[in-house]
């Protein structure tokens, strides 16, 4: 299992364990996390799964395709350390990844 | 005031499972008004995924949300079905009896219903546009700031800031640019998902001067009284600075919001409108909820789901509509009764 840490826009965090292959939306669904509502089920289509990237770890991620770039474009509040958890794979890869929750979706 | 339509059902929500309400519905001999907020069929199906492939619905190894759409479309065609886009509806008020509904539902639009049953298949509530994060912007709404455009004249000789990268943003851009008095149009990047010839357009306009396009992001309005007289922007270069601007119109896309029906009586379940599963009727007889809306123990949302939910529900509304009427379960393959219905006999 893969490690994921996520925190909240209050601060609190909250860390998972993750399946590999699954994307990292599932694994905060299947955990509660708060901050990540994940509307339309993972079709990169509604932008309520939408995650800040800890500095760490963005060049470590693979780059956004651009369907992720364009349904970014909906999202609140969107900077570049911005990406859908929906679009992000777990792999053993990124074991440890630390993520931000916005303060609200959509 | 308008005149009262009357109908048999009012089916709120024309997404798949408001469509297909029509049908089954429709082979119980009774008449249907359908009603949603967006200016099209299709709900979900077409404003979020209309190009992505669905597979689990039940006979289609594959259809994407806007084939699924067309095909319920011309499946309910045999019933005549009347639509009211761009509506939804803002009360609900009980006339009736719990033996026999009868309820006066009044619109935004001003149309005014009497409906013998209501079936809610809202999804997940009613589309609206989605807010940028800047704060204190409903001070400026609907005098400064506008999420659409009712009355192009009022953007005349005006400086228009325009935010977004989609189609509405790159549209509005265009149309307004030869009436305002100078148009700005603003993305978070240099790429466009609005249609490659409106995104050319737009960037032969501002090769030629004619308007500007600005990479970067609101951070605040600046104005007093709902009058906007500039908007603070980060560039993406990282500098901040103010763009001058009476009219600024954000395109940011759609959230759903479960909207008016929070006042109607009905018990709610975080957003949700609880039903049984015999007859998906809500604590309101008359009241049905089929779909994402509703929830009951064991829901699934799923289209399938919602298909099953309209079938049942037709059938209450059966016995309240033509209470005298001998129940036949009936097979369209069968019956040459439901195939007349069909324009298939």
């Amino acid at each position: 299992m893969v490690k994921i840490t996520f925190i909240d826009a209050g601060g609190q965090s909250k860390t998972v364990e993750a399946e590999e292959g699954s994307t990292v939306m599932e694994a905060a669904i299947r955990n509660d996390v708060p901050g990540i509502e994940a509307e339309c089920g993972g079709a990169c289509a509604c932008a309520t799964c939408h995650v800040y990237v800890d500095e760490a770890w963005v060049e470590k991620l693979p780059k956004p395709e651009s369907m992720e770039e364009d349904m970014l474009d909906f999202a609140y509040d969107v900077r570049t350390e911005s990406r859908l958890s929906c679009q992000i794979r777990v792999t053993a890869a990124i074991d440890g990844l630390v993520l931000r929750t916005p303060e609200q979706q959509g | 005031m308008s005149e009262t339509i009357k109908t048999d059902a009012l089916i709120i929500g024309a997404g798949p499972c408001g469509l297909f309400a029509v049908f089954e519905l429709g082979l119980l001999d009774i008449k249907a008004h359908v009603l949603d907020i967006l200016p099209r069929a299709g709900g979900q199906c077409s404003e979020l995924y209309p190009e992505k492939p669905i597979y689990d619905i039940p006979g289609f190894p594959q259809i994407t949300g806007q084939g699924l759409v067309d095909n319920l479309m011309k499946q309910i065609e045999p019933f005549a079905p009347t639509f009211h886009f761009n509506e939804q509806v803002d009360e609900l008020e009980s006339l009736g009896t719990p033996q026999a509904p009868l309820f006066r539902l009044r619109t935004n639009g001003g149309l005014v219903f009497e409906a013998k049953v209501v079936l809610i298949a809202a999804g997940g509530g009613s589309f609206q546009p989605k807010k940028p994060p800047v704060p204190g912007i409903e001070a400026y709404e609907e005098t400064s700031v506008f999420y659409a455009v009712r009355k192009m004249d009022s953007f005349r000789g005006k400086r228009v800031l325009i935010v977004g990268g989609g189609d509405s943003a790159l549209d509005w851009t265009l149309n307004l640019q030869p009436i305002a008095e100078r148009v700005t149009l603003m993305h978070r990047r240099d790429e466009f998902r609005a249609a490659p010839h409106s995104v050319n357009a737009m960037r032969e306009l501002v090769a030629a001067g004619e308007m500007d396009l600005v990479l970067g992001q609101m951070t605040g309005l600046k104005g007093e009284n709902g009058e906007l007289s500039a908007v603070s922007v980060k560039g993406n270069d990282g500098g901040a600075f103010d763009i001058a601007c009476e009219r600024m119109m954000p395109f940011f896309g759609l959230t759903m919001k479960l909207g008016p029906i929070a006042h109607w009586g009905l018990n709610l379940n975080e957003n949700l409108v609880p039903v049984d599963t015999e007859k998906f009727e809500t604590n309101v007889p008359g009241v049905f909820a089929i779909g994402d809306i509703n929830a009951y123990p064991g829901k699934l949302k799923l289209i399938l789901s919602g298909f099953h939910e309209a079938a049942l529900a037709a059938q209450k509304a059966n016995r309240y509509i033509y209470p005298d009427k001998k129940v036949v379960f009936q097979y369209t393959t069968s019956s040459s009764s439901l195939q007349k219905k069909l324009g298939v006999a």
